[in-house]
């Protein structure tokens, strides 16, 4: 009984102490999450005043749940995305009192269509992309329907193509990669044939459908979040494909190569240029009123946003990130020094 | 006869499905073992680089800039290296370490000048490629492009990459950089939190246990508890996770992240474990001892704190070292209070943000640096060294202490 008294004395205790925390608490998506530890590891290293950040991997959507919950020392002060936040998440932040919020751009990551380096040289169009992975594909050339896709070869989507089983590892509905993946490159691969893009004028949710459904009738197999997974796979299946962030196939390049989409390499420079089309841009959020409360915030945007770290020869730039054109780097570095709010 | 033959061939088929259902399974258990012993091993070697470090006695450490010092060492080793992308080439084979170990050696040289060849840090990529696990082809290996591979091949001529014993991977804790990230703060954040879990849930579990089997009154409701924790016991861990985080975190406010709620998380899970392995220690105390006591004149509580509990404690012990190993492993009650985070300090204290073993094993499991691989299985040899110990440590006891009657 007495070890039962000691021990809620000692949690009353602790929780009267604990609204100073002394390091930054960040959360957020898995694809900024490598870009995000690696400045919080260099920002902690660097600043001998200030403790390093505690960056968790919660996904986007999570991690702007998690940062929308509300204010103070127990909800995280920052939080990385690797889309840009809605409004339905604004509103959520606001409604428990989260209303001075910092939104941060931070560079591009390209996503790669990629197979082992033992099988074949593909080239691809966004176009073959949509009629190989699409839930539903026109039926014929004249009629302006769509019938459950039956493709199962390469061959049967474009006869230029090879002779070869489709086989696509690719990430969860869950993920932002596969989001970004259906709205870039299925959406420009189905607006190519005519009706369905005029289809967008008449019946958006028809064309939303039709564009942004993934089949699973097993041509696309979902690997879950695990890309280190996926390579593996391809590694043991050379005619296999998988889907993920440019930055695995950087760090992996002695496995796997990128397919060329629309003719582009998924080439660092290719991407930056805009040049290779499949890429979306990574933000994080901050909380501008933990600003003063947090120690270190603001020294850790500026240490973020610096030339030093994400400019043309950053430090992030030599784990994958795409940086930003110098003048939008200038916009978000403008903002982190005057603490501007986000503006939607 | 011939119904005695059909009997022995039947026994004889049952014997081999035996046999070769324990092979199957031993099998199993050495491929995976073969696999992250030979995937791992090769994590506790590091690449190094030679450099020939020359800084006269006369110059105060005080007034260097180490990391253009330590620029200036590096490209002085190749005075021909002159345009900015080579510069960056051959600097790009160091990891970011190597500038941090280049002012402790500064430190440790006490103004006293440097003069020779010290070893630093060799990036992960460069570390991959020395190690064989990128194969060279032509003249690049995976990251290694032919700029920075002209380089790595003029060192090796010169005989200045080697490998040594790789001194991050039990001193550090995490880091993004593979070659410098290490262990040590998921260790201490484990063993703070099973040493909470344990000194939370064995006195609850023992003391419920031994009430329950002793001292309360059989009726409905005594029934009802017991099933409750027997079904406790099969509960999903994470469901411990969000219990955690509705307890500790959003009512106690304690801090997220912390080793202590991961403790008492943990030790909510392990509670039925104990409390059922304590009951079936004290029901086997021979009934004939306890009665013995009662008896002489011993009073119920003497008894049971003279007699049972001690002739319990083997098992009871045993029962509590396989359930905090089993808490050791867990990984998914922790993601819920925030421990499945990157952590650069090592805790200092149970409040300190920290990680656990098996969670660093996740984290680094889905990096995309490719030396993380080896250690991820490096760190799963520690994490199967101390489930080893921790399971030694229970037959040690029981073999010890166990009494026959």
């Amino acid at each position: 009984m007495k070890f039962l008294t000691y021990l809620l004395f000692f949690l009353v205790s602790l929780s009267t102490d604990l609204s100073a925390r002394e390091s930054i608490s960040i959360v957020g998506s898995s694809t900024v999450y490598p870009f995000s530890t690696t400045v919080a590891e260099e920002f902690g290293r660097r600043n001998d005043s200030f403790k390093s950040p505690i960056v968790e991997s919660t996904g986007s959507g999570g991690g702007l749940k998690l940062f929308c919950s509300g204010m103070g020392p127990n909800s995280p002060d920052i939080t990385n995305a690797s889309r840009r936040i809605k409004q339905k998440e604004i509103s959520l932040c606001e409604s428990n009192g989260v209303k001075n919020i910092i939104e941060i751009k931070i560079g591009f990551d390209g996503i790669v269509f990629a197979n082992s380096k033992k099988g074949l040289n593909l080239e691809l169009t966004t176009n073959d992309i949509f009629l190989a992975l699409a839930d539903e594909v026109p039926c014929g050339l004249q009629d302006e329907v769509t019938c459950k896709n039956t493709s199962k070869l390469w061959s049967d989507v474009n006869s230029e193509l090879p002779n070869l089983p489709i086989v696509v590892y690719g990430p969860p509905p869950t993920s932002g990669t596969r989001d970004a993946f259906v709205e870039i490159a299925m959406t420009s691969g189905c607006n190519q044939i005519k009706w369905i893009k005029d289809l967008k004028k008449t019946n958006k949710n028809e064309w939303k459908k039709i564009c942004r459904t993934i089949r699973e009738d097993g041509p696309y197999i979902e690997a879950g979040e695990n890309d280190n997974l996926i390579i593996q796979k391809l590694n043991s299946n050379p005619d296999s494909f998988g889907i993920f962030g440019f930055s695995f196939l950087d760090q992996n390049n002695d496995q796997v190569k990128g397919a060329k989409i629309n003719g582009v390499n998924p080439t660092f420079d290719a991407i930056a240029d805009g040049e290779y089309k499949i890429s979306r841009s990574l933000f994080f959020y901050v909380k501008k009123d933990h600003i003063g409360v947090i120690p270190g915030i603001q020294e850790f945007l500026l240490h973020f946003v610096s030339e030093d770290t994400i400019g043309e020869d950053g430090y992030l730039i030599d784990k994958g990130l795409i940086p930003l054109p110098e003048d939008e780097l200038m916009k978000y570095q403008n903002d982190a020094k005057s603490l501007i709010n986000m503006s939607y | 006869m011939n119904n005695l033959n059909k009997r022995n061939k039947a026994e004889k088929r049952f014997k081999l499905y035996g046999i070769s259902a324990v092979i199957i399974a031993i099998t199993f258990l050495f491929v995976l073992l073969f696999n992250i012993f030979s995937s791992g091993a090769s994590a506790f070697k590091a690449s190094y680089i030679g450099v020939k470090i020359e800084i006269p006695s006369a110059m105060n450490i005080d007034e260097i800039n180490s990391r253009k010092e330590f620029k200036r060492q590096v490209l002085k080793m190749f005075p021909e290296v002159e345009t900015r992308s080579d510069k960056r080439a051959l600097l790009s084979l160091f990891s970011k370490g190597a500038i941090y170990e280049f002012e402790d050696l500064l430190e440790q040289s006490d103004s006293n000048g440097l003069d020779g060849y010290y070893w630093f840090l060799a990036h992960g990529d460069l570390d991959m490629y020395i190690k064989g696990t990128v194969e060279r082809r032509g003249n690049e290996a995976g990251r290694i492009n032919s700029k920075r591979m002209t380089f790595v091949d003029a060192l090796r001529e010169q005989n200045l990459i080697q490998l040594q014993a790789n001194k991050y991977l039990l001193s550090s804790a995490d880091s993004r950089e593979p070659e410098m990230a290490g262990i040590r703060g998921a260790i201490v954040g484990s063993l703070y939190a099973i040493l909470i879990a344990f000194i939370v849930s064995f006195p609850l579990g023992v003391l419920s246990a031994l009430y329950m089997e002793k001292l309360a009154s059989r009726n409905k409701f005594s029934d009802i508890i017991e099933t409750n924790i027997n079904n406790l016991a099969a509960v999903p861990s994470i469901v411990f996770g969000l219990l955690g985080l509705a307890i500790f975190l959003n009512f106690f406010s304690l801090p997220r992240s912390a080793p202590l709620v991961g403790g008492l998380t943990l030790a909510v899970m392990t509670l039925p474990t104990i409390v059922i392995a304590s009951r079936s220690a004290i029901k086997s105390v021979p009934p004939s001892i306890e009665e013995a006591s009662i008896g002489l004149g011993a009073s119920k509580i003497q008894t049971l704190m003279n007699f049972t509990l001690p002739l319990a404690m083997p098992g009871i012990m045993t029962g509590t070292i396989i359930g905090i190993a089993r808490a050791l492993g867990e990984t998914a009650p922790l993601l819920m209070i925030g421990m499945v985070a990157f952590v650069v300090d090592v805790p200092g204290t149970p409040l300190d943000p920290s990680t656990a073993l098996p969670v660093q094993i996740f984290l680094w499991a889905d990096s995309p640096e490719r030396a993380f691989v080896e250690r991820t299985s490096a760190a799963i040899m520690v994490l199967l060294l101390f489930l080893v110990l921790l399971n030694l440590a229970a037959i040690y006891i029981r073999n010890k202490l166990e009494r026959k009657w």
